[in-house]
């Protein structure tokens, strides 16, 4: 009776463990498989539309209001110290180096993650990926490479627009609806964040989580029991795995960044 | 939908994302503001800098010139060697400038403070500030107090 426990955990750890191995061998065969779209670029910009332009609209209504929640509730905070022209320092900064990064994956991974994982699916259930490879066609240059590069670079420039959105939410409630100083407003932000440190190593997490969210994707799709059951499982372990990877990561990237001030 | 429709979309995402980008570069960072390496290098020895940090502000009559670049502990006279970046523009600040480290508010940060002196030759590149005053460390200041308090 206890045995048949210990197995089980032993067979839960072997399968995650393969798993795991599955994911990297996966890997390791799109990444040379990308070279195929420098000759056909029209496979890339088909995936850019509908993984980054059809994610665009929550993203800039998603980062408008947290903008403006940010500038409203850090002015509560801040104007009993006289101190709310920083308003704009503190949503820039949370912005930069946190939500924007953060956010942007999670809205992400459930709107184009998932997406992704459950065509990738069907296309393995209903055999398509099987009979490409019976016309000699590589389903991994064709469909996969594609799909993973478009994710790779969308989320990095999804994370700018969010951040710039958040910026201009920020100034309508700071500005128009507190009174806040509009020149302040500017100026503070200018003084206190830095290039480099603050708005690149944002988007350097970014690109991180755009890379581990798209490759968590493509994989469970691609990787998939090919049943009906088995791809609603997939989707699901999509979403979660990779918001779990992008939280997770979130935490060493940031110490690794930002630890030292 | 087809081919040009898609392409003219993903067009406008790419160019709205660098757009995004450099729109946050321009108006709320340091960039417009401060252009990098291409400022002046000027230093000043402390005896205490208190909590001054790297890419801390340095200002004069309150309006900021520069940042410390570098702060290092000089064994040979025993004190903090502290190096700032002035900006270009302001590269008339005379010989005998005196530099003290202050703090913004009760609580706030610590910066570096400028103030001009009379002489008629200006600070060159690489030059050192000879008048300087330490950071009042709030500590030492409390326990003179309790000190003096205790001697009545």
């Amino acid at each position: 009776m206890l045995l048949d426990y210990i197995q089980s955990l032993g067979r839960q750890a072997l399968s995650a463990l393969q798993r795991l191995g599955r994911g990297n061998l996966f890997l390791l065969q799109t990444i040379p498989a990308m070279r195929g779209m420098l000759f056909r670029p029209g496979l890339l910009i088909r995936q850019m539309f509908s993984v980054g332009v059809q994610t665009l609209l929550i993203i800039v209504v998603a980062g408008l209001f947290v903008g403006m929640v940010i500038a409203l509730q850090s002015y509560y905070a801040l104007v009993d110290f006289g101190a709310e022209d920083s308003v704009s320092v503190m949503v820039v900064l949370s912005l930069f180096r946190e939500l924007s990064p953060v956010v942007t994956a999670l809205l992400f991974a459930g709107r184009a993650g998932s997406a992704l994982t459950a065509e990738i699916g069907l296309m393995k259930a209903t055999e398509q990926l099987s009979g490409m490879e019976m016309m000699a066609v590589n389903p991994i240059e064709r469909v996969i490479a594609p799909r993973f590069l478009a994710g790779f670079i969308s989320l990095p420039l999804l994370t700018a627009i969010f951040s710039a959105v958040g910026v201009v939410g920020a100034y309508l409630v700071a500005v128009e609806l507190l009174g806040l100083d509009a020149g302040a407003f500017w100026s503070q932000a200018k003084a206190k964040v830095d290039l480099y440190h603050d708005l690149f190593n944002g988007m350097i997490k970014s690109a991180v989580f755009g890379f581990v969210v798209v490759w968590i994707a493509v994989f469970e799709g691609y990787d998939c029991v090919p049943t009906s059951d088995g791809l609603g499982r997939a989707t699901t372990r999509t979403v979660v795995h990779s918001s779990l990877a992008v939280l997770g990561l979130d935490f060493v990237l940031t110490a690794l960044m930002f630890g030292d001030d | 939908m087809n081919t040009r429709t898609i392409e003219i979309a993903v067009g406008i995402f790419v160019a709205a994302g660098l757009a995004a980008l450099f729109m946050l570069a321009m108006k709320v960072s340091n960039l417009a503001t401060y252009g990098g390496d291409d400022g002046y290098l000027i230093s000043a020895r402390f005896d205490n800098i208190g909590g001054l940090k790297v890419r801390s502000p340095v200002s004069a009559s309150g309006v900021r010139v520069g940042q410390v670049t570098d702060i290092s502990y000089d064994s040979g006279g025993y004190e903090a060697r502290v190096t700032m970046s002035i900006e270009p523009q302001y590269d008339k600040f005379p010989t005998d400038t005196a530099a003290s480290i202050m703090t913004s508010g009760l609580l706030g940060e610590q910066f570096v403070s400028l103030e001009p002196g009379a002489e008629e030759e200006f600070l060159k590149p690489g030059n050192e500030i000879e008048i300087t005053q330490s950071a009042l460390v709030l500590e030492q200041i409390i326990g003179q107090f309790l000190y003096s308090q205790a001697e009545e």
